[in-house]
C-alpha cells in the first residue's frame, strides 16, 4: 500500500495502539533545556523514577544563557534555572553540553551538528520548533513539561496520529529570495491555525535543491502555521550532512540505517488528508508587518489596511496589530525604520545565515540609529564564522558580535527591547511582548536584516548594493 | 492529577483570535523551577499597566469576571510556544475550562495534562457564549459540564454535545497518571528495544 513520509515514519514507531487515534509511540531522540525540563525532572523524584534511556537524552542550556559575559549570570533565578538543569543531568546521568562547551548553543542547532539528528527518527524535545528537525526527514515536534517527564521516564510517548498535509510548492526560488521569505509567504497563505492537527511534508524540486540549513529554516517555522510537524523527504544532500559527526551511525548500523532512510519518501500514489500548491516562482522578500507570523507582506508593497480584510475577525486582528506595531495602513513597507536589528535563533543562527548576512554587509557600516546584534546558532557555529572572518566582517561594520544563545528571539536573557524598539529580527516569532514588553518584531530573512543595518530601514536586497 | 468532577462556573470572554502563550504567561516568568504559583503572571502584559497597577481596560479585570472558572476565547488559543507555563497559569489563576473555536495542540495537550478541559465549539456557539458572558444583562453568566455524557449548557437553554478521545476522557474522569498507565505496558517498550537499530 502506498505510503506518505509520516506514515513511514509513524506506523514502525507505534509501541500499543490505545484507540483509533492515540497510540504510544517510541521516541528515538530527546532534547532538553533548562527551561522547560526542571518540573519534569522533579516529578521523576517525586515518584522514584529514573530516566530510562540517558544516551537517548542530550540537554544543553540556551535559552537563559547571557551572550556576552556568559559565566557571570547576573539574574538569580536565571541562574537557579540553569544550575537546576546541571544538576539534574549530573543526578540522572543525562548528557549536558555546558556553556564551557564548544558543543553548547541552540538545543536545534546542536542537535543535527552533533549527528543527534538523523532521517526516520521521533524526536521531541519541550520547544515547539522542535519541527526544525523534520528537515533530516525525521518526525519531530514540541511537547509540554508533563510529556517531558514522560519520555524521560518511559522514552515514548501518547500522542494523537495528526493528519497529513502536502505543501506542494512548484517553480524556483528567484535570486535573493531565500528559505525564509518562502515559509513566511506560506504562512501568510495558509494561516497561523491552518496547519493545525495536521504533519506537513514540504513537497516540490525547490526543496531537493536547498541546502540543509534552509531545509531547517523551513521546517523550523511550520510551528507558526500550526503544523504539529513539518518535514521534508532525505535525500543525497541530507545523508551526506548526517555522516562524519560524533554520533553519526557507523560500520554495519550504518548499512542498516541507510537501506531504511532510502525509502524515506512518499509513495507515488500515497493521498495526503490536505494538499495546497503554491508557486514561488514570483516570490519577493518578505517581512511581517503585525503581531503573528501570518501577518506579512512583500518588501515592495504596503502595510495593509484592515478595512481589506473580509471577516470582522480578521479586520480587529489587523487593527490591533497596526495599533500595536505603531504602523499606519497604506505606509510603504521600505520606508519602516529600525531602532535595532537581530541576527541569530534557530531559524536563521546557521553558518549559511551568518555567511548570507556578512556578505551584504562586508564594507560598509551600520545605519547610525541602529544597534545590530549577531547571535550565532552554537559555539560550532560561532568557531567556523570566526575562522572564516565573518566576525570582523560583522564587528567593523558596527554589529556586536555574540555568544551563542537564543538570546533576543525570546528575551528570556538580558538582550531584549526597550518598549516601542522597532527591530528587524531574523527569528521566528512577531507576537506582542515578544522581545521586550512593547518591542515591535519584524521577521526577515538574514539578507534583508542585514540590509536594513546599514540602511536604517527596510530596502529590497535584491536591487540594493 | 486531580478528578474531574462536573463542573458549573462563572464564565469570562476573552473576544481575541490567536492568543498565544507568550501572551498567557510572558518569557520572564518562565525562569522559575515549580510548577506552582503562575495565576498572578497570567495575562501579565495585558493585566497590568505597570506591576501591581491593574489596567481597568482588560476584561478579566472586570470586578464581573471575579472567580470565573471557564474562560471563553477566540479561534486558535494557545498558539506558539510549547510552554506548559500557560496551562499552569491559568489553572493556578482559577480558570478549569477553556472554549473556544480551535486550540493548538501542544497547548491542548498541555491543558489535558494538568486537568483543564478544553472545548471545541462551532464560532456561532462560541459567538453566542462570548455574547452572554459580555451582555449587562447576564451579570453572573454560568455554564454547567457534564464531562461524562460530553454536554455543556446554560440556564436559558443553550445546551450542547462536544467531543473529546475517548483516552483523554478517562484520563481527566480518573485523574490517572499517564507515565503509570504506560509503564503498565513497559514489557512492549521492553519489546521494542530489543530489536530497534542502535543510531549511534
Amino acid at each position: 500500500m502506498s505510503k506518505t513520509l509520516f506514515e513511514k515514519i509513524w506506523e514502525p514507531h507505534v509501541i500499543d495502539q490505545i484507540d483509533n487515534d492515540l497510540a504510544l509511540i517510541y521516541i528515538d531522540l530527546h532534547l532538553v533545556h533548562e527551561v522547560t525540563s526542571p518540573q519534569a525532572f522533579e516529578g521523576l523524584r517525586i515518584n522514584s523514577r529514573t530516566v530510562r534511556k540517558p544516551n537517548l537524552t542530550a540537554a544543553t542550556i540556551d535559552h537563559n544563557v547571557p551572550t556576552s559575559d556568559r559565566f557571570n549570570i547576573k539574574d538569580p533565578i536565571a541562574k537557579k534555572q540553569i544550575e537546576t538543569l546541571r544538576a539534574n543531568c549530573k543526578e540522572f546521568g543525562v548528557p549536558l553540553y555546558d556553556i564551557d562547551n564548544i558543543n553548547q548553543g541552540i538545543v536545534h542547532v546542536i542537535g543535527p551538528e552533533l549527528g543527534l539528528t538523523q532521517p526516520g527518527m521521533t524526536i521531541v524535545c519541550g520547544d515547539s520548533h522542535t519541527s526544525t528537525h523534520g528537515a533530516f526527514g525525521a518526525l519531530a515536534f514540541g511537547i509540554g513539561t508533563s510529556e517531558v517527564e514522560h519520555v524521560l521516564a518511559t522514552q515514548s510517548l501518547v500522542q494523537k496520529k495528526p493528519k497529513t498535509m502536502a505543501i506542494n510548492v512548484n517553480g524556483d526560488l528567484p535570486f535573493g529570495v531565500t528559505p525564509k521569505d518562502l515559509i513566511l509567504s506560506i504562512i501568510k497563505r495558509i494561516g497561523v491555525d491552518g496547519g493545525t492537527g495536521h504533519a506537513i511534508e514540504f513537497r516540490g524540486d525547490v526543496f531537493k535543491k536547498m541546502s540543509m540549513e534552509g531545509r531547517m529554516t523551513v521546517c523550523n517555522m511550520t510551528i507558526e502555521g500550526g503544523g504539529r510537524a513539518g518535514m521534508i523527504a532525505p535525500d543525497e544532500k541530507t545523508f551526506e550532512f548526517v555522516q562524519g559527526k560524533k554520533f553519526s551511525p557507523k560500520g554495519s548500523n550504518l548499512d542498516k540505517l541507510m537501506d531504511i532512510w532510502k525509502d524515506l519518501y512518499t509513495d507515488e500514489n500515497a493521498e495526503f488528508d490536505t494538499n495546497i500548491d503554491i508557486d514561488c516562482s514570483n516570490l519577493e522578500p518578505h517581512i511581517t508587518w503585525g503581531t503573528n507570523p501570518g501577518q506579512v507582506a512583500g518588501i515592495n508593497s504596503s502595510v495593509p489596511d484592515p478595512e481589506s480584510y473580509s471577516t470582522p475577525e480578521e479586520k480587529s486582528n489587523a487593527q490591533n496589530a497596526l495599533n500595536y506595531m505603531g504602523l499606519e495602513a497604506g505606509q510603504r513597507i521600505s520606508d519602516i525604520k529600525l531602532d535595532r536589528v537581530f541576527i541569530g535563533s534557530c531559524t536563521n543562527g546557521r553558518i549559511e545565515d551568518l555567511r548570507a548576512a556578512a556578505n551584504i554587509i562586508e564594507g560598509k557600516k551600520i545605519d547610525k540609529n541602529v544597534r545590530a546584534m549577531v547571535v550565532p546558532g552554537s559555539g560550532l557555529v560561532k568557531m567556523m564564522a570566526e575562522k572564516e572572518g565573518l566576525d570582523k566582517i560583522f564587528t567593523e561594520s558596527g554589529f556586536e558580535w555574540r555568544d551563542a544563545g537564543c538570546s533576543m528571539c525570546l528575551g528570556m536573557n538580558p538582550d531584549i527591547l526597550v518598549p516601542q524598539e522597532r527591530c528587524a529580527s531574523t527569528s521566528n516569532r512577531n507576537f506582542e511582548g515578544r522581545q521586550g514588553k512593547e518591542g515591535r518584531t519584524h521577521l526577515v530573512s538574514p539578507e534583508m536584516a542585514a540590509a536594513a543595518a546599514i540602511e536604517g530601514h527596510f530596502v529590497d536586497v535584491r536591487n540594493w548594493k | 492529577m486531580e478528578v474531574f468532577l462536573n463542573h458549573k462556573g462563572l464564565v469570562a470572554p476573552l473576544d481575541l483570535a490567536n492568543v498565544d502563550t507568550d501572551q498567557i504567561i510572558p518569557k520572564q516568568f518562565l525562569k522559575r523551577i515549580e510548577r506552582t504559583g503562575f495565576g498572578e503572571f497570567a495575562f501579565f502584559d495585558w493585566r497590568y499597566l505597570e506591576p501591581g497597577v491593574p489596567d481597568p481596560n482588560f476584561i478579566l479585570n472586570n470586578n464581573r469576571y471575579k472567580g470565573a472558572s471557564i474562560l471563553v476565547a477566540g479561534r486558535n488559543f494557545g498558539s506558539g510556544s510549547s510552554r506548559e507555563h500557560a496551562p499552569w497559569a491559568l489553572l493556578d489563576y482559577g480558570f478549569k475550562i477553556l472554549i473556544a473555536p480551535s486550540f493548538a495542540d501542544i497547548f491542548r495537550t498541555n491543558c489535558f495534562q494538568n486537568g483543564i478541559l478544553t472545548i471545541s465549539l462551532d464560532k456561532e456557539k462560541v459567538d453566542y457564549l462570548m455574547g452572554m458572558a459580555s451582555s449587562p444583562k447576564y451579570t453572573g453568566y454560568q455554564l454547567e459540564v457534564n464531562l461524562e455524557n460530553q454536554v455543556i449548557k446554560d440556564q436559558n437553554g443553550f445546551s450542547e454535545k462536544f467531543d473529546i478521545d475517548a483516552f483523554r476522557k478517562e484520563s481527566l474522569l480518573k485523574g490517572q497518571d499517564e507515565i503509570g498507565r504506560t509503564l503498565t505496558s513497559e514489557d512492549k517498550i521492553n519489546n521494542y528495544e530489543s530489536s530497534r537499530i542502535d543510531r549511534w
